[in-house]
């Protein structure tokens, strides 16, 4: 099959597939088996992918002219490949979450759930193979609606109210900043490609560079800098798997995927480097990774901390593009596959102890790696993932965007580097080390005990969430299984970083 | 042979079925004779557009009467576009409003309904297809007179005084335009249009045509519900049949934008229209202050269909701003979002229509639920609204793009702001709708409302349908809003 194809089918897959998970939604296990076949396929087109860009190719296709002169075309860079590969794994792992999660939580109206869910993956596989910035911005709106029904699953009032804040910021940002931005370069340039080295140098100068680059990085609300952040905390309200690949790999990673996007191939960053007015970049986003560890730092609720660890993350990537070095945006890149996995098994744990304890506070998490130890075990390698301490993948990203700065001899960037590992870890280690060491406060009856045959569907009435289940175990296998593997991931990428470095090294034209 | 008729028949084909309806009385009759015609006028006016493409501008001498003397029509791309609008429209209407038009109209008064439908179309393709100024006077009354009658059609008695109200201010700006040829042709001694832009530089700086311009405009303003002439629109929109609403919110408004863009380009083609005491600036501060404050007042409705009428003061403020640019961006942008805001608020209205039909109301408190009783009507309403709002992959997004361009061309960027920001109070009024409808339960012990009939949804999702492709597929739209505007303004595409 040709390359061109093969991108289109991509995108098309999931969209297929959201229209057989309609159809067959009376039937559960033939529509579960829909999301997983289709997850399978996809990964596999975008595995077949690798060959090509990883001998240097760029395989491109264009679907048609949507306005004179702008064309809906998709191209593979290597930015895109590593974003889709990553990506369409997790949905795969994602799933089989799904299904354990769902099932064991009692979610209503799950046939809706799967196929926003398809589109979502859809949306996010154009977003990736963009091969200009008018196709990239329409496959972001699409992800944004296609998401709000997610975000907003449990149709209460909170979740309402979430929506609400949900879709304001994202729309707000992206057709008041993002979208004048966009005219404005095609204005500027007389087009919108992503072309190395960028469109504009020569054609803006002096303030307008900043104002422009700022207009895209706020424009780009998903990246979550702040003060355009609060969308993130507000769309936990959405079940766990939703917060697990949306809210912490594809919806967020589109967004630093599209500043990455817009500061290598629009800008380009030798032009970005030499302009003064871009500098501030660098600072905000510092700022945002320090504040957001310290909002994390004094949230009880874990998904909550979670959603404020990632909008720390981003800012790494957004941070270390700006530092505007090819070691840097490799850095960047590189971090992007490895806060994936380690913050994706970190919310599948959060869903696991809610299925099957229903706790949500990190203070009531004392004790329990005794009764869920594959589940905690799996946290405790994602939070040094997150710490950046090996043998885990995030001590790789960390390590270039460190050296990238040491190199650019950015020290405040180092300083923040430094500081924010230091809150990583006062954020995440008290909860291994409270879920391992310390005794549980309220001493459930002993039954069941720590054994994985505890299945979490049993009778109990899973909607009342203040009630707790007694002598809990595991959760259920299918929610084990998908953490286990996420977290096998996150070492794994640790020993073998070779393919994400062949990506990230063409990215960056060959350098580190 | 009867190619070469073509341009005629547009025109006398609806007027000579209109009689008809009313001899023919019985109601499923006349809504198949309306039926066969809307489709007919579709067919001419598209064959139009294609000559029109093909060969350039058509000319039809009425009667065979030559030029100056007779009246002529004209036919250029900007009015082959137009007729290709209103004529679609009416052939997708006119299915929907069998059932519909049962509905809410009592039996008795059918008949009336489809003469008046037929006239009004009638009056809406005279004037997009002629090439004299008081033929279109003409056109225009046919037009407004039977718009009058089709609105106080509607179920209220306040439909009543909201046709009245539309008949003063509408009569209103018909004199004012009529007041404006007759100065003209004092002037000039022509009515034809043609004719017209060539006598009108030598006499453009006198008072005499100050003033005709300054009457033409103020008049086709109203007509246009311009803001801060608007105040005729939101009621008649209300209270009219949804039918009515549909079409007129579809039609009405974009013919006289189109007026307006005839008379700027066309009649003071020769001069810089917007050089002469500021008209152009006057124009685009009224056209951004309806942008912004359409969408505000539209925000506070609790009506719907009010809402939605708001929110067409809002879509007008857009078009008149692209007209107001005065540049090819602009103007393609005004002119396609003709076409755009007709696909988008026929399907909404459409939409509001089969609401009334189930639950007997728009009003939003008692669209509590509607997204699980009715729910292909109001996924329709969604990806419309979404349109509206100007999200990518639909219609609404390619007329917003354009007249962002436009200002950023010009080096303007407030006003892009403000078209964005326009766009942003969009998606408050619009998800407004959509909170109540997915979110709130359905009052309980209601009648269970069942989804719409098919002859209503089919038509309803036509337009939404129309409004995505024209949306992924801008090409053609605005290959022909590019080609008029070009044409308009004489500039090389």
């Amino acid at each position: 099959m040709s390359a061109e194809a093969t991108i289109l089918l991509a995108v098309a897959v999931p969209l297929v597939a959201a229209v057989l998970i309609v159809l067959t939604g009376s039937r559960p296990n033939l529509r579960e088996g829909v999301t997983l076949a289709a997850a399978a396929i996809l990964f596999g087109l975008v595995a077949s992918l690798f060959p090509t860009v990883l001998a240097g190719g760029r395989p491109a296709v264009v679907l048609g002219e949507m306005l004179p002169g702008l064309n809906i075309a998709f191209e593979v860079e290597p930015l895109g490949m590593l974003f889709a590969a990553v990506a369409s794994f997790l949905w795969l792992v994602t799933s089989i979450y799904s299904i354990g999660y769902m099932r064991g939580h009692h979610e209503k109206n799950q046939t809706r759930f799967y196929a926003y869910f398809a589109i979502a993956l859809s949306s996010t596989m154009g977003v990736a193979f963009a091969g200009n910035m008018l196709t990239l911005f329409a496959f972001y709106e699409v992800l944004t609606l296609c998401t709000f029904p997610l975000v907003t699953h449990h149709g209460t009032e909170e979740a309402k109210r979430a929506g609400r804040v949900y879709l304001g910021i994202l729309l707000g940002t992206s057709i008041g900043l993002q979208l004048f931005a966009i005219v404005w370069t095609w204005t500027i340039a007389g087009t919108l490609d992503f072309t190395d080295g960028g469109i504009l140098a020569g054609k803006a100068a002096g303030p307008t560079v900043g104002i422009l680059l700022a207009l895209y990085v706020f424009g780009i609300g998903k990246a979550a800098i702040m003060p355009l952040h609060r969308w993130l905390p507000a769309a936990m309200v959405a079940p766990t798997p939703v917060s697990a690949l949306l809210h912490a790999v594809a919806v967020v990673k589109v967004g630093v995927f599209t500043v990455l996007k817009v500061i290598v191939y629009i800008f380009g960053v030798e032009f970005l480097a030499q302009a003064a007015s871009s500098r501030w970049l660098l600072y905000v986003a510092g700022f945002t990774i320090v504040a957001a560890s310290v909002v994390a730092l004094r949230s009880d609720n874990l998904k909550r901390r979670l959603a404020y660890s990632t909008v720390s993350q981003l800012s790494y990537v957004i941070m270390a593009a700006a530092i505007l070095t090819p070691l840097s945006a490799m850095g960047a890149a590189l971090h992007i596959a490895a806060h994936a996995f380690g913050k994706i098994t970190l919310f599948f744990c959060a869903g696991s102890i809610l299925v099957a304890s229903h706790k949500t506070l990190v203070s009531e998490l004392d004790g329990i790696g005794r009764r869920m130890p594959w589940t905690m075990a799996a946290f405790a390698i994602a939070a040094l993932s997150m710490i950046g301490i090996p043998p885990t993948v995030g001590f790789v990203s960390k390590w270039y965007i460190l050296r990238a700065a040491m190199e650019a001899e950015q020290m405040f960037a180092v300083a923040v580097i430094v500081l924010s590992t230091l809150l990583n870890a006062a954020y995440f280690l008290p909860i291994v080390y409270a879920a391992f060491f310390r005794a549980e406060t309220a001493e459930p009856v002993a039954a069941g005990g720590p054994a994985r045959g505890a299945e979490a569907g049993d009778g109990g009435t899973p909607r009342h969430r203040g009630h707790r289940r007694e002598g809990h175990g595991e959760a259920p296998l299918c929610v084990v299984l998908a953490l286990t593997v996420s977290a096998a991931g996150i070492v794994f990428l640790f020993f073998f970083p070779d393919l994400p470095f062949a990506l990230a090294r063409q990215l960056a034209g060959g350098a580190g | 042979m009867i190619a070469a008729h073509l341009p005629a028949l547009q025109v006398v084909i609806p007027l000579m079925a209109a009689p008809l309806c009313v001899l023919l009385r019985r109601p499923v009759l006349a809504w198949a004779l309306t039926l066969a015609v809307s489709w007919v006028v579709l067919a001419i006016a598209v064959a139009l557009l294609l000559q029109v493409l093909e060969t350039g501008p058509v000319t039809y001498p009425l009667g065979n009467w030559a030029a100056p003397w007779g009246i002529e029509y004209r036919v250029d791309l900007a009015g082959a576009f137009v007729l290709v609008i209103v004529a679609a429209i009416g052939a997708v209407v006119t299915p929907y409003a069998r059932r519909s038009v049962e509905h809410e109209i009592p039996r008795d008064r059918i008949y009336l309904f489809y003469a008046m439908y037929l006239l009004c179309l009638t009056g809406l393709l005279g004037i997009a297809i002629t090439g004299d100024a008081f033929n279109l006077f003409v056109f225009l009354e046919i037009t407004s007179l039977s718009s009058y009658v089709l609105i106080s059609l509607g179920s209220e008695r306040r439909a009543l005084t909201a046709a009245y109200r539309y008949l003063i201010m509408g009569t209103l700006g018909a004199t004012f335009y009529l007041i404006g040829v007759a100065m003209m042709y004092m002037m000039t001694g022509t009515l034809n249009m043609a004719d017209l832009a060539t006598l009108m530089p030598a006499v453009a700086d006198t008072r005499t045509i100050l003033v005709a311009l300054a009457f033409l405009t103020v008049g086709i303003s109203l007509k246009l519900a311009l803001f801060p002439l608007h105040l005729w629109l939101p009621n008649a929109y209300t209270y009219a049949p949804s039918v009515v609403t549909a079409f007129l919110a579809a039609t009405g408004t974009k013919v006289a934008v189109y007026i307006l863009i005839r008379i700027f380009f066309t009649i003071f083609g020769g001069v810089e229209v917007f050089r002469i005491n500021l008209i152009g600036d006057v124009l685009m501060g009224l056209a951004i202050l309806a942008m912004v404050s359409g969408s505000a007042v539209a925000i506070y409705q609790n009506n719907v269909k009010r809402m939605l009428a708001y929110s067409s003061v809002a879509q007008i403020g857009y078009m008149v701003l692209g007209i107001s640019f005065a540049t090819v961006t602009g103007l393609t942008g005004g002119i396609v979002h003709l076409f755009n805001h007709a696909l988008i608020k026929c399907a909404l209205f459409m939409a509001l229509g089969c609401v009334f039909m189930r639950i007997g109301s728009v009003n939003i408190r008692d669209m509590a639920g509607l997204g699980r009783r009715m729910p292909v009507t109001m996924a329709s309403f969604v990806v419309s609204g979404l349109s509206l709002i100007g999200v990518p992959l639909t219609v609404g997004f390619v007329s917003k793009w354009y007249l962002v361009q436009a200002a950023l061309e010009k080096g303007w960027w407030p006003i892009a702001v403000l078209v964005l920001l326009s766009s942003l109070l969009a998606v408050i009024y619009i998800w407004r709708v959509v909170e109540v409808a997915y979110f709130r339960p359905a009052p309980e012990g209601g009648p269970a409302p069942a989804e719409a009939p098919l002859s209503m949804l089919v038509p309803m999702w036509l337009l939404t349908g129309a409004s995505v492709y024209f949306g992924i597929d801008a090409t053609r739209t605005l290959e022909v809003a590019g080609g008029a505007a070009a044409f308009l303004l004489r500039a090389t595409p």
